[in-house]
């Protein structure tokens, strides 16, 4: 029987993690949700857990990274999107302070990564993707290990670490809490990363790819996690390749690509600046068709007054994530459209 | 309590948490008891062989010097195949990724390495004695010897076995340098006395930990008519813990900017890179 990851935010498990707001078609509300909390509350300065601006990276002679800015807000979920190659783990591991900047401004809870001392480390939370460490330890003989390091770090407001036996259950191992590491399926590995990344309570969590390698109800468990740790406060910067994740869990993407960040918006944002039209699908005495428009609802209400009951096999759909990040990265990488000229059409209204 | 000594203090239980894991692990177990046995196949062939002039077998001989020598070798090769294997598997990041998290590494990889190295030595002692006539009977005093040859001879290893292992990028290369280290047990007095060799390799041996070790360790454990077999027909004690006492402050000088710079280095895209370097040579 597969492990409920993370389903004790919804049955009823700590009760400071809450359950993820659903509307009845399953999509998570996270964009109105963000929109609206954007809108009545402007960011304040104390709010802003990452900011970075003209972020530039060389390797040898090669620029990586070439003035990439953005920020993030408590409690906000950022997910950083881009082609292999484009920077996207630079970009993190720069927030990290595992890895030194060329130039550029960073700031990562008040502090530049590359002068953070333990106390600032001890608020991050970091997801690695394991292979085969610590394959000799138990699962909660490691965490309880590494949460001892948190002990110092307590504050009135967080208590550090999180208890192992909570823990255990918000990730769904605690039926493998006694198990050695090395004898957990690839998808009990995935959970401990994530739990180890958490044991310490952090105000700011980074995960590059967690997802990959996890099958769809481990996948969908984890980003009920990741909802209820945003729900907690916790700001999570994510890199995915799956979109349909990015669109799901992201109160806001980036789109990394070509060293800058070419589009900053949520996924509705960025569907409708990339692509206005929508895509009609339909049958006509057994023969199919296909229209792409800008106004779906007038056209197929054309359709039925020309055509009535002939109509067959109606399908409207909106363009997705998908459509508007392959068209944009396709794009950038056949030279067509400017790097800067993109980031500035697709930027714009999300700025 | 400071946040340092607290994560020095979840140094000593991971430490004793990894010893307790590795005395609980078949395929580890395994590897200690394969080592007495490879250990006790020469030692059972001669001894009933007289080492010349020094009232003790070959085997007899043979014994301390070989204590010295899996000493030497946890102590070096060891730490560093952990360390490599650590860097490749992700386990250093994570205590990276910790706060202070590397200071409860290095304390809990001291303990570990040290642990492993008094079991190592245990085993094949408790066998061997059993063994070879005239070994650990001189009483307490000389027992005494142990007290500061064995932490001194950890001191002197494992820095070296922590430099070598940060230098190195991948644990397997480890495996190559057990080719020279061969060479140098071969000249450094472990199955048979030093004062054997060409004058020339006698002093080539004599720069090494392994000699010195195994010197120390007959010096506590063998009758002292077997001095006799010994260069210059001395235990030189003085230039024992002047030797092992050199290579640990050369180690302790070195290694902490070494394996800092390589703490430095590790990010998740290192590691990466060498998880798949790794797994396209098992492919």
């Amino acid at each position: 029987m597969p492990e409920p990851f993370g389903n004790v935010f919804v049955k009823g498990g700590p009760e400071r993690l809450l359950p993820v707001t659903r509307d009845t078609r399953g999509t998570p509300m996270s964009n109105a949700h963000a929109l609206s909390r954007a809108g009545s509350s402007p960011p304040q300065e104390s709010d802003t857990v990452i900011a970075v601006r003209d972020l530039r990276m060389r390797y040898r002679s090669q620029d990586v990274l070439k003035g990439v800015g953005f920020t993030a807000r408590r409690g906000e979920v950022v997910v950083l999107l881009g082609p292999n190659g484009a920077g996207k783990t630079t970009t993190i591991e720069v927030l990290e302070g595992f890895r030194m900047r060329s130039d550029g401004d960073v700031t990562v809870l008040g502090t530049d990564p590359a002068r953070g001392d333990e106390r600032w480390r001890a608020r991050l939370g970091i997801v690695l993707q394991s292979w085969r460490d610590h394959g000799k330890w138990r699962v909660r003989e490691l965490l309880a290990h590494l949460g001892s390091y948190y002990v110092p770090y307590s504050t009135a407001l967080i208590q550090r670490p999180w208890d192992v036996d909570e823990l255990l259950a918000a990730v769904g191992l605690t039926e493998h809490a006694d198990k050695r590491i090395a004898t957990l399926s690839g998808g009990q590995r995935r959970r401990l990363d994530v739990a180890i990344g958490i044991v310490g309570r952090p105000e700011l969590l980074f995960l590059d790819e967690p997802t990959a390698g996890l099958d769809p109800e481990a996948r969908n468990e984890f980003h009920g996690l990741v909802r209820g740790l945003a729900d907690e406060n916790t700001t999570v910067l994510m890199t995915t390749h799956d979109l349909a994740e990015a669109e799901k869990l992201a109160d806001r993407i980036l789109i990394l690509a070509g060293g800058r960040i070419v589009a900053d918006g949520s996924a509705g944002e960025l569907s409708r600046q990339a692509s206005a039209e929508a895509t009609v699908r339909w049958t006509l005495d057994g023969r199919p068709f296909e229209e792409a428009t800008a106004e779906p609802t007038r056209f197929v209400r054309r359709l039925f007054e020309e055509h009535g009951d002939a109509i067959g096999g109606l399908e409207v759909r909106r363009a997705s994530l998908e459509d508007t990040y392959l068209t944009m990265v396709r794009e950038l990488e056949a030279g067509g459209v400017p790097v800067d000229r993109a980031a500035h059409a697709l930027g714009e209204g999300a700025r | 309590m400071s946040p340092v000594w607290y994560a020095a203090r979840a140094g000593v239980r991971r430490g004793w948490t990894e010893l307790r894991q590795t005395f609980t692990t078949g395929q580890d177990v395994f590897g200690y008891v394969l080592w007495t046995v490879l250990l006790m196949v020469p030692l059972f062939l001669l001894k009933d062989d007289p080492l010349k002039g020094a009232g003790i077998s070959t085997g007899a001989f043979m014994l301390p010097s070989m204590l010295g020598m899996t000493l030497a070798f946890t102590g070096m090769m060891t730490t560093a195949q952990l360390l490599a294997t650590e860097r490749e598997d992700g386990t250093l990041l994570r205590a990276k990724a910790v706060p202070h998290g590397m200071v409860g590494h290095l304390v809990g990889k001291i303990i570990m390495v040290s642990g492993t190295a008094l079991a190592s030595m245990a085993l094949p002692f408790a066998v061997g004695v059993f063994l070879v006539d005239g070994v650990a009977q001189q009483g307490g005093g000389a027992l005494l010897t142990l007290l500061w040859v064995v932490p001194l001879g950890l001191l002197a290893t494992l820095p070296i076995g922590a430099v070598i292992g940060s230098l190195v990028n991948n644990p397997r290369t480890i495996g190559l340098l057990m080719l020279p280290v061969m060479g140098l047990v071969v000249i450094s007095g472990i199955y048979f006395p030093l004062s054997e060799l060409p004058g020339w390799l006698q002093t080539v041996g004599q720069i090494f930990p392994v000699y010195w070790l195994g010197l120390g360790l007959r010096s506590a454990l063998l009758p002292t008519e077997a001095v006799a077999a010994e260069i210059g027909e001395s235990w030189r004690y003085l230039e024992t813990a002047g030797a092992l006492g050199a290579w640990a402050v050369a180690g302790l000088l070195l290694a902490p900017s070494v394996l800092r710079r390589m703490a430095r280095r590790e990010s998740g895209a290192a590691m990466a890179e060498r998880h798949q370097k790794a797994m396209q040579r098992v492919g």
